[in-house]
């Protein structure tokens, strides 16, 4: 492609031709505002509808050598000799008048809304210095869906910038969201703007993480917890999951990505929690009972490929759309579900409380988390194997309200014994770890001893791409074709592979979001700096290489979990307490 | 779909509306199921009257589409409507010769008298409904209605009535 040379504010700069005028000036380092625009919602998919004009600057010689008005995000340059002004009177004035439009049909209870300082409309209202808003007109009015456990929808708050409806549609392809109406009353909605619980949402949450505004946040259990914590009748506990010790800090000013495990178990016994224990040591757990599966099947050639069947969003989706392929999934719980059952027996029993007066609380990186938390299956006798979900973020501000800084902590250990963990435990964060974590320990198991030195690292497996193949020999003369994918329309196409060959693969990960947990529904904002995920995948790979053992059935606390309390993995009480079933949506 | 559910009436209208789609031989990799979108749901409407969840799905299935984009194209559109209309549909121009020459008039007085507003439920014996819409191409004989496509010209309010008060003895 031939390049062309433009000025932005007088400044030369050579692009090539068809970029737009705000990589251009991204070039120059010049920045324009904006606000629908985002530049990667995931897997490589945009959002440009310049539907909201924020990003509006002049132009010569775009159409003509009148001096015009264009958006910045969609307008292309394909021509020598353009002329661009991003700060004249004009260009500002224009958008300053969007920016009231916008705020004139907007609730402005910032002080009281979900995303009061991680607001992107906000953020530029405070940048334009806006002090009173001229126009005075007509506001939307919509209800507040609070259908379902994980989403919760505030139409009122939508500036149609269209990023949830783009994300769920082409990057997920779960197809949940559409424009709604037209002119004025018209927002992003469902199909006859039934409510989300009715539709075929996976809640993902990856809508959440793109919203600019407070339209789309989670349904938060934060209030039941601090009460929960604030009742004597109750022994309150909380297992982290793998993905969220490399993103708190980023809250708290530490290196993002950087891992802050010691820090983020003293934050929460602060809090007041009675153990803080681990979603890795369940993790651990589901690597004993899949890998069983994994090599019966491989063994016995029925129900290929195995299927993972830790992210709670991506079975939604198999279950919605995919009800031919539901015998295929590991049955394993997800880890989040192992643990509940685990501690609302083995430990409940241990130290002699009964399930209803343990209250086990997850933080997780996710949303569908607490809708699978509330699935009636995991509710035996009416009680909840896991009580709260609260995400990375409401676990922030809880931190921040109580008046903890992990900044200021003192590394603290996990407490014993549901808070020992492997390496393999910790790369469940990220796009391929589940895998990985499964091949290392059935590669030791049918080789009879265990993987040593670099052989324990399957780089095939790891990266951000969203389709990842990879041929394994787990044994000599034992090859499996496994498939690693994130990203819900990634998991369509490789369904759709599923369906056209079922030899194809023997194994296959999958995640819901793109990236795997670490970019999951509830994690830190990443406001566009999709570069933050690479740092993330990072810090888990180091935790996973800081400890000593890395392989699932090396974790001495598992070992005596089985010898104590299951036998052996796939065993009838292991099947009982730590294996599910599907359901055609 | 609990086709088996459906009446023997309602059954030969998705028959109907099937063949139609059939026509368009459409796959599910065919990019252009979604240009087909407007013409199916123009037909479907045709046949049900109207756009109720069923036939949307229904369409959504046929085209390999989501429901959302369905429901999100029949509610841009005023044309579309998800609620039944009456045995008779009348359209008031309010274009803009049709407004000149008085058919707001017209539109409030059928509005007055049918005790309904325009582009919402029928009449409550389900006789007729009223929707606004904009230009018919017969600004010539301004101001203009409809009453199931049959065009009259040059109507006021006394004459829109008596129309009317026609097609209520006919039942």
């Amino acid at each position: 492609m031939s390049n062309v040379t433009i000025t932005i504010n007088g400044k030369t700069v050579e692009v090539p031709a068809g970029s737009t005028i705000l990589e251009a000036a991204s070039k120059l380092n010049i920045n324009i505002p904006t606000l629908c625009y985002c530049a990667n919602l995931g897997c490589g998919v945009s959002n440009k509808p310049a539907s909201c004009r924020i990003c509006v600057v002049e132009a010569t010689g775009i159409r003509g050598p009148r001096r015009i008005l264009v958006p910045a995000c969609a307008t292309p340059i394909n021509s020598n000799g353009i002329e661009v002004f991003t700060n004249s009177q004009r260009a500002i004035n224009a958008r300053r008048t969007v920016l009231e439009l916008l705020l004139s049909d907007h609730p402005q209870d910032c002080l009281v809304c979900p995303k009061n300082q991680d607001c992107e409309l906000q953020k530029l209202a405070a940048e334009f210095g806006i002090r009173e808003i001229e126009f005075k007109g007509a506001s939307n009015k919509f209800e507040v869906d609070d259908s379902s456990e994980a989403i919760l929808r505030d139409l009122s708050k939508c500036i149609m910038c269209r990023r949830c409806e783009t994300v769920c549609n082409k990057v997920q392809t779960v197809g949940v969201l559409t424009g709604y109406g037209r002119g004025f009353g018209a927002k992003v909605g469902t199909a006859g703007m039934i409510p989300l619980a009715d539709t075929s949402c996976t809640f993902c949450g990856q809508c959440v993480n793109v919203c600019p505004v407070g339209a789309i946040t989670g349904i938060s259990y934060v209030k039941k917890v601090w009460a929960a914590l604030n009742d004597p009748t109750k022994t309150v506990i909380v297992q982290t999951a793998p993905a969220v010790r490399v993103a708190v800090g980023q809250e708290f000013g530490f290196e993002p990505g950087v891992p802050v495990t010691g820090k983020l178990v003293a934050g929460l016994r602060a809090l007041g929690f009675d153990k803080v224990f681990d979603t890795n040591f369940s993790a651990d757990l589901t690597i004993m009972e899949e890998g069983h599966e994994l090599l019966e099947r491989v063994k016995s050639g029925k129900d290929l490929p195995i299927l993972t069947s830790c992210c709670p969003g991506w079975i939604n989706f198999i279950e919605h759309n995919f009800p031919d392929l539901l015998h295929i999934p590991s049955s394993c719980k997800s880890p989040q579900q192992m643990f509940g059952a685990v501690a609302k027996s083995y430990y409940a029993e241990k130290i002699g409380v009964k399930p209803e007066d343990l209250i086990v609380v997850s933080i997780m990186p996710c949303q569908a988390k607490k809708y699978e938390a509330a699935r009636p299956e995991f509710a035996p006798n009416g009680v909840r194997d896991v009580d709260y979900v609260v995400t990375t973020r409401e676990l922030c501000k809880m931190f921040r309200e109580a008046g903890v800084n992990l900044a200021n902590m003192e590394n603290e250990a996990y407490d014993s014994p549901l808070g020992e963990s492997t390496g393999a435990a910790d790369i469940f964060g990220v796009t391929g770890g589940v895998l990985e974590a499964a091949l290392r320990t059935c590669a030791s198991l049918l080789n009879g001893k265990d993987l040593e030195g670099d052989a324990i690292n399957f780089r095939a497996v790891r990266g951000l791409d969203g389709i990842k193949e990879a041929k394994v020999e787990l044994a000599p003369g034992v090859v499996i074709n496994a498939a690693v994918c994130s990203g819900l329309g990634n998991a369509r196409k490789v369904l759709e592979m599923v369906r056209e060959d079922p030899n194809r693969f023997q194994a296959i990960e999958i995640m819901a979001c793109p990236g795997g947990c670490i970019n999951g529904g509830g994690q830190p904002y990443l406001h566009g700096h999709t570069d933050l995920l690479e740092k993330r995948m990072k810090g888990i790979y180091t935790e996973d290489e800081s400890k000593t053992l890395r392989m699932s059935h090396n974790n001495p606390d598992i070992q005596k979990l089985y010898a104590e309390y299951f036998g052996e993995p796939g065993s009838e009480k292991a099947h009982h307490l730590l294996h599910t079933v599907y359901h055609q949506k | 779909m609990c086709c088996n559910k459906l009446s023997e009436g309602a059954k030969a209208k998705f028959a109907e509306l099937d063949a139609f789609i059939a026509g368009l031989g459409i796959d599910a990799k065919d990019a252009r199921r979604r240009g087909h979108l407007i013409q199916v749901l123009h037909r479907a409407q045709h046949i049900f009257g109207y756009l109720p969840r069923e036939v949307q799905l229904h369409v959504a299935e046929k085209l390999f589409l989501t429901e959302a984009d369905v429901s999100g194209v029949v509610s841009f559109y005023n044309y579309f409507t998800t609620e039944p209309k009456g045995k008779y549909v009348i359209d008031i121009c309010l274009g803009t010769a049709c407004y000149v020459k008085g058919s707001e008039k017209v539109l409030e007085e059928l509005e007055r008298v049918l005790g309904i507003k325009a582009d919402t439920q029928p009449t409550a014996d389900g006789l007729f409904s009223l929707s606004a819409l904009r230009c018919v191409g017969a600004c010539g004989l301004a101001p203009v209605m409809m009453v199931n496509g049959k065009v009259y010209g040059k109507v006021t309010p006394a004459k829109a009535v008596a129309i009317i008060n026609e097609y209520k003895t006919m039942g």
